[in-house]
C-alpha cells in the first residue's frame, strides 16, 4: 500500500518537470513530434529505474555518515556525503555510456531511433535530480527508491508525450511572430503546470 | 581583442543561454521566488561555468572523445563541489544553500555548463574559454535576477527580504499576488520576456 502510494504521489503530485522543473532542457528541445518524445521518455525510466536504487545503495554504505560502520567500527565517524555529487554523476554518465554500447551493438534498430538521445540522458537534471531528491528523503529500502524513481521517470515521460503532443497540434495555429517557437513553448508548459497544481496536497 | 568582446557581449544578449539558446531552464525556474536566493544561484553559475570551461580547454587536447562527457562531468562536479562547501561554511550563506535544496548539486548537468564546454571551450584557448563561460553564467543570472525581482515584488511585495509595497497600500486592500509564488508562473513569465527580447531583436524570431 505504502508503495503504491509513493508510486501515485511521484508519479503526479511530486511531478519532475512541473513541481521541481527538472530535466527542462531536454524536455524543451526534444519534444518537437511525438515519436522522438517517446523514444527519449522510455530512455529516461530505464535510465532513471537502473541508477537511482544504484545510488541509493552507495549513499546507505558509503557516503552517508557513518554508513562505512559495516566494514569496520573505526570507519563509524566517516563523513563522505561531500563527495555525494561527483559519485553519483560519475555513475549516471558512466551508465548511459554503458547502455550506449549495449544498445548500439545487440539493438541496432532501437540505437538508430534514439541516436543522439542517449548520450543527452546523462545530463539530464531529472535522473541526477532523482538520486539528489532521494538522498534527501531517506528512503528505507531499495524497493522504496526503485518504485519511486519508476514513478517519476514514468511522471517525465507522460509529461513530454502531453508536450509533444500539443506542438504537434500548435503547428498549424497563428502564434504572433515573437512567440512562436520557444515563447509560446515555455507558456503552454506554464498552463500545464497549473493544469497539475490540481493534484498538490493529495494525501495517499 | 575586439574579439574576446564579442565573446563577452554575445551571451549576455544575441546568444543568451536562457532566451535564445534554451539553456539552463531546469535549475533556473526553482531558484527564482526570492532575489537572494537567485543572486547566490546567478554567482555559483558563473563561477562554475568560468572555472570548468578553464579546465575544460586547459585540458581540450589530451581528453579522449569518446569518454569526454564523463570527464567534463567529473570536472564540473569538482567545481560544483567547492561552491557547495563554500556556501556551506559561512553562516550568512548557510541559510540559502538549504533554501536551494538539491538545486545547488544541479548545477552539475546545468546544460549551460556542458553546452558552452562542448560548444565553446573544447575548440578554443583558456582565456577566451574563461571569458565565454563568465559571459554566459552572467547572461544566466541576469535573466534570472529579471525573473525573482517580478517574482518576488508581485508575490510577496518585498525586495531582498525588505518590504517595497508600502502598508498603505495593504491597507486599501492590495493583496499579493499568490499565483506568481507558484513555479509554473515563472515559465509564463519567462515566455513573456522571450516574447519581449525578441520582439525586439527581429533577428531571432523564429520562422
Amino acid at each position: 500500500m505504502e508503495y503504491i502510494s509513493l508510486f501515485v504521489k511521484s508519479i503526479f503530485v511530486d511531478n519532475m518537470i512541473f513541481a521541481y522543473f527538472l530535466g527542462m532542457c531536454s524536455y524543451l528541445a526534444v519534444s518537437k513530434n511525438v515519436k522522438t518524445a517517446n523514444g527519449l521518455g522510455l530512455a529516461v525510466i530505464f535510465v532513471l529505474l537502473c541508477t537511482l536504487p544504484l545510488n541509493y545503495l552507495l549513499n546507505t554504505y558509503f557516503l552517508k555518515p557513518g554508513a562505512m560502520a559495516w566494514i569496520s567500527p573505526a570507519l563509524a565517524d566517516v563523513d563522505l556525503s561531500f563527495l555525494s555529487f561527483i559519485i553519483f554523476i560519475a555513475v549516471i554518465a558512466a551508465f548511459t555510456q554503458l547502455v550506449e554500447m549495449i544498445v548500439e551493438k545487440f539493438l541496432p534498430s532501437l540505437y538508430s531511433s534514439l541516436g543522439i538521445y542517449l548520450p543527452l540522458i546523462a545530463v539530464n537534471c531529472a535522473i541526477l535530480g532523482g538520486s539528489l531528491f532521494m538522498q534527501q528523503r531517506d528512503f528505507v529500502n531499495v524497493g522504496q527508491s526503485a518504485v519511486y524513481a519508476l514513478g517519476s521517470g514514468i511522471g517525465w515521460y507522460l509529461a513530454i508525450v502531453c508536450l509533444a503532443a500539443i506542438r504537434e497540434k500548435m503547428s498549424y495555429s497563428n502564434v504572433p511572430a515573437g512567440l512562436k517557437g520557444t515563447g509560446i513553448t515555455f507558456i503552454t508548459v506554464g498552463l500545464m503546470g497549473l493544469a497539475f497544481m490540481i493534484f498538490m496536497g493529495i494525501t495517499l | 581583442m575586439g574579439n574576446l568582446k564579442e565573446t563577452f557581449v554575445t551571451p549576455l544578449l544575441k546568444g543568451n543561454p536562457i532566451t535564445v539558446l534554451v539553456l539552463g531552464i531546469c535549475s533556473s525556474l526553482a531558484v527564482t521566488v526570492e532575489l537572494k536566493g537567485a543572486l547566490v544561484m546567478a554567482l555559483s553559475v558563473t563561477i562554475v561555468t568560468g572555472l570548468s570551461s578553464l579546465v575544460c580547454s586547459l585540458l581540450r587536447n589530451t581528453i579522449p572523445n569518446r569518454v569526454r562527457i564523463i570527464i567534463q562531468l567529473v570536472v564540473v562536479s569538482l567545481m560544483v563541489i567547492l561552491v557547495d562547501q563554500f556556501l556551506k561554511a559561512f553562516e550568512a550563506t548557510y541559510a540559502i544553500d538549504k533554501s536551494l535544496s538539491v538545486y545547488i548539486g544541479l548545477i552539475i548537468t546545468n546544460c549551460i555548463v556542458m553546452g558552452r564546454i562542448e560548444a565553446f571551450a573544447l575548440g578554443n584557448k583558456p582565456f577566451p574559454s574563461l571569458v565565454d563561460g563568465i559571459a554566459s553564467g552572467m547572461g544566466y543570472g541576469a535573466i534570472l535576477i529579471i525573473v525573482a525581482f517580478f517574482r518576488e515584488l508581485l508575490g510577496s511585495g518585498t525586495l531582498f527580504g525588505l518590504q517595497v509595497i508600502p502598508q498603505a497600500l495593504y491597507d486599501a486592500g492590495y493583496v499579493n499576488n499568490g499565483l506568481v509564488i507558484l513555479p509554473p508562473f515563472a515559465l509564463i513569465l519567462l515566455g513573456c520576456i522571450i516574447w519581449v527580447h525578441r520582439s525586439i531583436d527581429k533577428e531571432l524570431q523564429e520562422k
